[in-house]
């Protein structure tokens, strides 16, 4: 009998979310011993006319990481969709847009002056990329680059999710243990829309810092000041993300002294993340007088940045207009 | 998001003409019709319109359709809930659907009644019952809350209407708690002298009523004391009070008034006397205060300040002085709280032009109450400010800082019928020649305009038109000496500058200056002007959105006398009504949270406007009490990990009223395979 397919695909992303994967350890070797890899551009060579030529449903399982950003990427989502059993949207991009949706905000033309015309770019004859360019050779085809970025779910139907920017490695390892244990009959698949590979709660579960009722005169940044090793974050006054951010990552930020920026996403069952977050940070600002309450917004210098940093395209708003 | 409850949904809407009220900007039949049509993919299976849905017929309607077309959902477009939505409910419940299977979208508020472009307004009312119908079937059954109702009541402000109230409750056989932030109780109208129309002397007529409460064994007096916090809900409230140090022990203090009279320090009396009269350092504020003991005034009290004297120690015969006496708080249980703080008068220093505080003979209102009162500074002698000189020609004053765009924009109501009064004494104390400076002259109410013949009648002069100034700056002969008003007389139609000796401006009435703290402290609302919201201007003006918590008298808004008893009275009734019945039911509109997705971060723990919420620390979670959250959703707004969640407003319900109203713009998201 064949073993069943896996691949693994990047859409609009960093590539970290392969990496991660790779970084779990030894339990790789289980990955390649159970599986045939028929496409994992950052680990194995093969071309997607191969993929192309499988019959629909034949890949057990997809990992897609990356958002949407342009033709490309919807292809490949498609066809991924149509040959997987199983399609993971896998991280953060895939999942909710990352840093990348950020993009979202301005229109297509802004993005391109940026990086095509900005003050660390040389090109002097002011090029832009061309979807179609003849050239002696022949001509050249590059992929649209659509007006905003999607994530995967608004193009195909998605299985599951796995969150974190990029997720982390042992909870990737444990939910590729349950896709063993189940191709191995010895488990059931979670159902079908489960986040996996993270808890229902937020990072404030695993923070061990001592934590009061919440009170914010002032907004501060880390590299103001040192911040108490002790103390819950909010409450010194620097816009922590975990009271919204799911849990699962072990609270690795907060630990180190570090705001948590919200990498995992929504917690089990809130619609909109910087919502979620910028309502309860709101609620807790301690001033009843207007003037007060604007001098002490002011303290965050990047609104859509900070509370939308992971999750603008997956949030109620999605894109600017 | 797939809709809560499985079975599939069958919905009547039902679109309501509320007469003319919606009808006449909203088509009625054409929502009717769109719905029956395109609201069908939703699940809707019968829509009709009518004349009055809230009438029998329209909530046989209903009831027919629930039976025999087997609906499981409802929504009526109609009214706001706040007038409806029981009655919808209950139809429901009568024809054996669950109550809160019922949504009830105001297209009479939010559509009829705003808008002036027929064509908007029918297709808003569609989105608002697009709205309806999309968030219906994500509605569950409930069971309103059952609570016992604490026997107790607490009646805050000692005022007529306070008085009124308290013995009206303490008459029908339950215990009361009255609070006074003053020394005695008694209000505004123990200063007063004579009341309209019917020249009582308020005295004689309110302190018997004071002495009943004062005695009266269902009532508990905390005079001298303020609420400080409110915890709980209908039938259950504790409340915090804090009782100011009186130093003097109420259990030895035999109100002989010893005291007060050794007391050598005089202090200008500035709330009872209004300004015009002196007090002791130790006093009570008038002789027939109730309760009879005195307070020390810790600020001017000689002991206080410069560490000796003691002379009303030295000479209280039963040793009733304690200086070392300390705030005191207690905390009470009553079932039901009646608000009736009252009212403050406007300060006419802050129109100039009237020049009170600077022109020596221009008097308030309170001022003039008290000096024609008998028991005044002056004996009940109109004078000057001089202590002496009777006036020969006297103006008063209507609508000062009333119905003013400056200043106040109502009517004071009173002021009208205490100008006329205030006419009638001058003449008859002083004979002086008088004149009445009035914008319109309201005098509704029982044997009110009688009163304003009788004052004509005795030759009170009556100039119609606002007074522009008050002046001493004489240009005229004849004007030297006097106080000059300057006035366009609306009726003779031209300038005219009338010289006086005295002017009496008859302040209007405000909200108490801490009136939106109290509001705060209590959880009810005040209107834009500061005064107490009533939950339905005309049909429940007693009763607040904050069930269990009444008002009466002139905190609601400015009233006389009589109007004032009558709302005592009235929120008496409405509390005694709840104490008969034992228990109510309460909306099962809660917070709750889900332990197993709070983190502990404690963002809610300090929102709580009802104390509602505790921390656990053991198990770091977070929980609300049931009995006391009120379903406000504070927490619910705040809480960051959606832990928290209101019965009746979830996020897929809101979500999906959301998305029915957006049903004209809505996108789709394409999801090819």
């Amino acid at each position: 009998m064949s073993k069943p397919k896996f691949s693994m695909y990047w859409g609009a992303s960093c590539g970290g979310c392969d990496i991660a994967v790779l970084n779990i350890h030894e339990k790789i070797l289980e990955v390649d011993e159970t599986f045939e890899i028929v496409l994992w551009p950052v680990a194995v060579d093969a071309k997607y006319a191969d993929v192309e030529a499988l019959p629909d449903g034949d890949i057990t399982l997809t990992l897609f990481n990356g958002g949407i950003r342009n033709e490309e990427n919807e292809h490949m989502a498609r066809l991924l969709r149509r040959k997987s059993q199983i399609l993971v949207a896998f991280g953060s991009c895939a999942s909710e847009g990352c840093v990348p949706a950020l993009a979202n905000l301005y229109p297509r033309e802004r993005l391109f002056e940026t990086v095509y015309a900005g003050p660390t770019t040389e090109n002097p004859e002011g090029r832009r990329p061309l979807e179609r360019a003849a050239v002696p050779e022949g001509e050249l085809h590059l992929p649209k680059f659509y007006p905003t970025l999607r994530t995967l779910d608004e193009v195909v139907e998605v299985d599951y999710i796995i969150p974190g920017c990029p997720p982390e490695s042992h909870q990737i390892a444990a939910v590729l243990d349950v896709v063993f244990a189940a191709l191995r009959g010895e488990a059931e698949l979670p159902p079908k829309g489960s986040v996996l590979g993270a808890g229902i709660s937020t990072v404030c579960e695993e923070c061990p810092r001592k934590r009061d009722v919440k009170k914010i005169r002032a907004f501060r940044r880390i590299q103001d000041g040192p911040a108490d090793p002790e103390i819950c974050l909010l409450e010194q006054g620097i816009l922590c993300a975990g009271p919204a951010t799911r849990d699962g990552c072990g609270a690795l930020c907060p630990l180190a002294g570090a705001a948590c920026i919200g990498c995992y996403g929504p917690s089990e069952g809130v619609v909109d993340y910087g919502a979620r977050l910028m309502s309860a940070v709101a609620s807790v600002i301690d001033s009843r007088d207007p003037e007060e309450i604007e001098r002490i917004l002011d303290g965050i210098p990047d609104p859509a940045g900070a509370f939308y940093r992971f999750n603008l395209a997956g949030s109620l708003l999605r894109r600017g207009r | 998001m797939s809709a809560v409850n499985s079975d599939s949904p069958r919905i009547g809407v039902y679109v309501c003409h509320c007469g003319s009220n919606i009808a006449h900007m909203v088509d009625v039949e054409e929502v009717r019709a769109w719905a029956e049509k395109t609201l069908q993919s939703e699940g809707v299976v019968v829509a009709r319109d009518y004349k009055f849905m809230c009438s029998s017929l329209g909530q046989e309607l209903i009831q027919k359709d629930i039976q025999e077309l087997g609906l499981n959902r409802v929504v009526v477009a109609a009214c706001s809930p706040h007038l409806h939505e029981k009655t919808f409910r209950a139809a429901c419940e009568k024809a054996g659907l669950n109550g809160y299977l019922c949504e009830l979208v105001s297209i009479r508020e939010h559509a009829s009644w705003v808008h002036t472009d027929r064509e908007a307004a029918t297709e808003k009312s569609k989105m608002i019952v697009a709205g309806g119908v999309k968030r219906v079937r994500y509605d569950e059954p409930l069971d309103p809350l059952r609570v016992p109702i604490h026997k107790r009541t607490l009646v805050v402000g000692g005022g007529i209407a306070g008085i009124q109230a308290a013995l009206e409750i303490a008459n029908a056989g339950y215990p009361v708690y009255l609070v006074e932030r003053e020394a005695s109780i008694g209000g505004h109208m123990a200063q007063f002298d004579k009341t309209f129309p019917t020249l009582d002397c308020a005295a004689c007529i309110l302190t018997p009523k004071m002495v009943d409460a004062g005695e009266h064994p269902n009532i508990t007096l905390l005079t001298w004391s303020e609420v400080a916090r409110v915890e709980g809900s209908l039938g259950n409230f504790q409340v915090t009070i804090r009782k100011k140090a009186r130093y003097v022990d109420e259990d030895l203090c035999t109100g002989c008034g010893i005291c007060t009279e050794k007391c050598p320090k005089k202090v200008l009396d500035t709330v009872f006397e209004a300004g015009l009269g002196y007090r002791k350092a130790i006093y009570t504020p008038f002789p027939q205060s109730v309760p009879k003991y005195p307070v020390i005034d810790t600020e001017n009290c000689t002991y206080f300040v410069k560490g000796k004297c003691k002379a009303c120690q030295i000479f209280c015969p039963t040793g009733a002085i304690d200086f070392e006496q300390q705030d005191e708080e207690i905390t009470v249980e009553v079932g039901n709280i009646i608000l009736a703080t009252g009212f403050q008068t406007f300060d006419p220093r802050r129109i100039p032009q009237y020049g009170y505080g600077r022109l020596a003979n221009v008097f308030t209102s309170l001022e003039f109450e008290r000096m024609s009162n008998a028991a005044g500074p002056t004996g009940g002698e109109i004078v000057l400010r001089d202590g002496k000189t009777r006036p020969e020609s006297v103006a008063i004053v209507h609508c000062v800082g009333s119905r003013d765009r400056r200043y106040n924009n109502y009517c004071s109501a009173i002021c009208c019928m205490q100008s006329l009064k205030f006419a009638h004494l001058v003449k008859e104390r002083t004979g002086a020649e008088v004149y009445n400076f009035y914008i319109d002259m309201r005098t509704a109410y029982k044997d009110y305009d009688e009163f304003y013949q009788r004052v004509l009648s005795e030759g009170a002069n009556m100039v119609r038109g606002k007074v522009a100034e008050i002046t001493d700056a004489a240009r005229l002969p004849g004007e030297e000496g006097k106080l000059i008003v300057q006035v366009e007389d609306t009726l003779a139609g031209r300038q005219r500058r009338i010289p006086v000796d005295m002017v009496i401006l008859s302040v209007g009435l405000e909200p108490q200056r801490d009136a939106y703290e109290t509001a705060k402290l209590f959880g009810i609302s005040c209107s834009a002007n500061g005064w107490y919201t009533e939950k339905h201007p005309k049909l429940d003006p007693v009763a607040t959105m904050t069930e269990g918590i009444f008002i009466a008298g002139a905190c609601q808004g400015p009233k006389d006398i009589p109007t004032s008893v009558a709302q005592g009275a009235a929120a008496a009734a409405r509390v005694l009504g709840h104490i008969q019945v034992g228990e109510m039911s309460m909306e099962p509109i809660r917070a709750s949270v889900d332990e197993a997705r709070c983190s502990g971060c404690r963002i809610c723990n300090g929102l709580c406007p009802f104390n509602a919420i505790s921390f656990h620390d053991d198990r770091r979670v977070t929980e609300i009490n049931p009995a006391l959250c009120q379903g406000c959703g504070t927490c619910v707004a705040a809480c960051p990990a959606g832990a928290i969640s209101g019965t009746g407003f979830s996020d897929a319900q809101v979500l999906a009223q959301i998305e029915g109203l957006l049903w004209d713009v809505r996108e789709t998201v394409e999801r090819r395979p």
